[in-house]
């Protein structure tokens, strides 16, 4: 389990290539490693898509949360959770990286 | 977190928010997809080979050809345009891409405006650093490599370059050293025909072939139409319709099985319109920047010029007005007409515009080698007794009804 800390910025890794089709947001490996198969690709959630949206190298994701709270109908703590949910996910699979390590 | 700002339907609580996907897994959209799903990409016509059966190989130092090609700027602008479009896949080919000196570029280009590379290549040229590149940055998809022969004998038989199989053996071992993904396949060829079993079994110790290979055999004639004598060459190379049979059937549950989803799919009459396949829905742009709507078609007609054209997106334009407008073009020729057009084998038969372009030089003559083999396999098939004739069949459907019905049972 990877440890998140709200105060830390977190960026899209360069090992991957961020695409918006037709609505949908998929995130294509680019470098090996990233995914177990040859053909593999991925798709985000609306979830996913509105936090990565906002995952800008500046923004921490406590003001990244924030940010969503106003906007969306949820409970901060709940707003939180998915952000550090996301970000642990999308790190454990090497699709983000912390900004400061960059 | 609810999705929808400020509603009262709250999304249900959910940990995995990447979703992973396959590209083999479709559709990947709920609605609509995107204009261009792949595009196939003739980097080059020039080949290191100088096979006996290729339809389209130049020298590989023909400097004339080698000067009309496109630049790599034009590529990676042609590139940029199919991402733009929602593209997910290019298909390198070609010729021989690897020849291009830009290749390792070009390629970089692509995968980093996202998109899956297919690459198909005699493998020759997969250098060590080239297969470092390929496995450090992989293509997502399984190279395909075609195999001539497994002996130098058999294989420099078809390839007539002297060296040339042990420099493809050697690419093959840098993409096993490195464990990148590939796939072969084979034209049976009377060099190599007879080692079948053999190619077989050594296919079968490659850990990415998860199906058998396979194998060109109906050989398509030089699609530009350039040398009378490479084409009598090549048909003469041809397997019979009854060869090629019996390489289809070889495996004959699996070819049953196959050909029944086929047929249910794609078997019936196409009437007088020309297109009836998917040529246009993508496209194939050749060496020189002329997009044609398939790998096979090369009339002039129905090129278009992406370079030259005087439009901010070109490959928009051909796929949204100039393709529509091709695929509206009807057959004209009485013998297609009276053949063709009736046929319930099209779609198991493999005529086409491209097909009668390079045999005959228009887009709606019956090519007879073709219906030869269809009328063999759908005979094999059940759908046609000896003597009978495809397009004076009048209860085709029920045919292919009945055996569907059959096989079901």
């Amino acid at each position: 389990m990877t440890e998140i800390s709200v105060d830390a910025i977190y960026v899209p890794s360069e090992d991957v290539v961020a695409r918006e089709i037709e609505g949908e947001l998929i995130i294509v490996p680019l470098v090996a490693g990233i995914g177990d198969l040859e053909d593999e690709l991925y798709t985000l959630n609306e979830t996913g898509k509105a936090i990565w949206d906002r995952l800008d190298g500046v923004t921490s994701l406590r003001a990244l949360a924030a940010a969503l709270a106003e906007e969306y109908e949820a409970s901060p703590g709940e707003i939180e959770e998915d952000v550090c949910g996301l970000v642990e996910e999308l790190l454990r699979r090497r699709m983000l990286v912390e900004a400061s390590g960059v | 977190m609810n999705q929808e700002p400020r509603t009262e339907n709250h999304e249900p609580r959910t940990h995995t928010y990447a979703v992973k996907r396959s590209y083999a897994q479709q559709p990947l959209w709920e609605g609509r997809g995107p204009l261009l799903g792949c595009l196939d990409m003739e980097l080059t016509e020039r080949c290191n080979n100088n096979c006996i059966h290729c339809c389209i190989n130049l020298p590989a130092g023909d400097v004339q050809a080698q000067a009309r090609e496109l630049r790599t700027a034009d590529w990676q602008d042609i590139l940029r345009q199919a991402a733009d479009l929602g593209a997910l896949s290019v298909r390198f080919t070609g010729g021989e891409p690897l020849l291009r000196e830009d290749f390792a570029e070009l390629y970089l280009y692509a995968r980093r405006l996202g998109l899956r590379v297919l690459l198909f290549t005699n493998a020759r040229l997969i250098t060590s650093e080239l297969a470092d590149l390929l496995a450090r940055v992989p293509p997502l998809a399984k190279i395909e490599i075609t195999v001539y022969g497994l002996r130098r004998a058999s294989y420099e038989a078809v390839t007539r370059v002297p060296g040339s199989y042990a420099e493809f053996r050697q690419g093959v071992e840098r993409l096993l050293e490195r464990k990148v993904p590939f796939v072969v396949k084979s034209a049976l060829l009377p060099p190599n025909k007879g080692e079948l079993v053999e190619f077989e079994a050594w296919a079968a110790t490659i850990p990415w072939m998860d199906r058998p290979p396979t194998y060109a055999m109906f050989f398509e004639l030089r699609g530009r139409r350039d040398s009378q004598a490479k084409n009598r060459l090549i048909a003469g190379l041809r397997l019979s319709p009854e060869e090629g049979l019996a390489v289809l059937t070889s495996r004959p549950e699996a070819y049953r099985r196959e050909m029944v989803e086929f047929c249910t799919k794609f078997m019936r009459a196409p009437g007088d319109r020309l297109f009836v396949c998917g040529a246009g829905q993508g496209g194939c742009i050749d060496a020189y920047g002329l997009l044609q709507p398939c790998m096979t078609l090369r009339h002039p007609e129905t090129a278009y010029d992406l370079v030259g054209a005087r439009h901010a997106s070109p490959l928009r334009d051909a796929l949204t007005d100039f393709f529509p407008r091709l695929r509206e073009r009807h057959a004209l020729n009485p013998d297609y007409l009276d053949r063709c057009a009736r046929c319930f084998l099209h779609g198991l038969c493999e005529q086409c515009p491209g097909k009668s372009w390079s045999e005959h030089g228009t887009l709606d003559t019956p090519v007879e080698y073709l219906c030869q083999v269809a009328h063999a396999q759908a005979r094999y098939l059940g759908l046609l007794a000896e003597g009978e004739r495809a397009w004076e069949v009048e209860d085709g459907k029920e045919r292919v009804r009945k055996m569907v019905k059959g096989d079901e049972a």
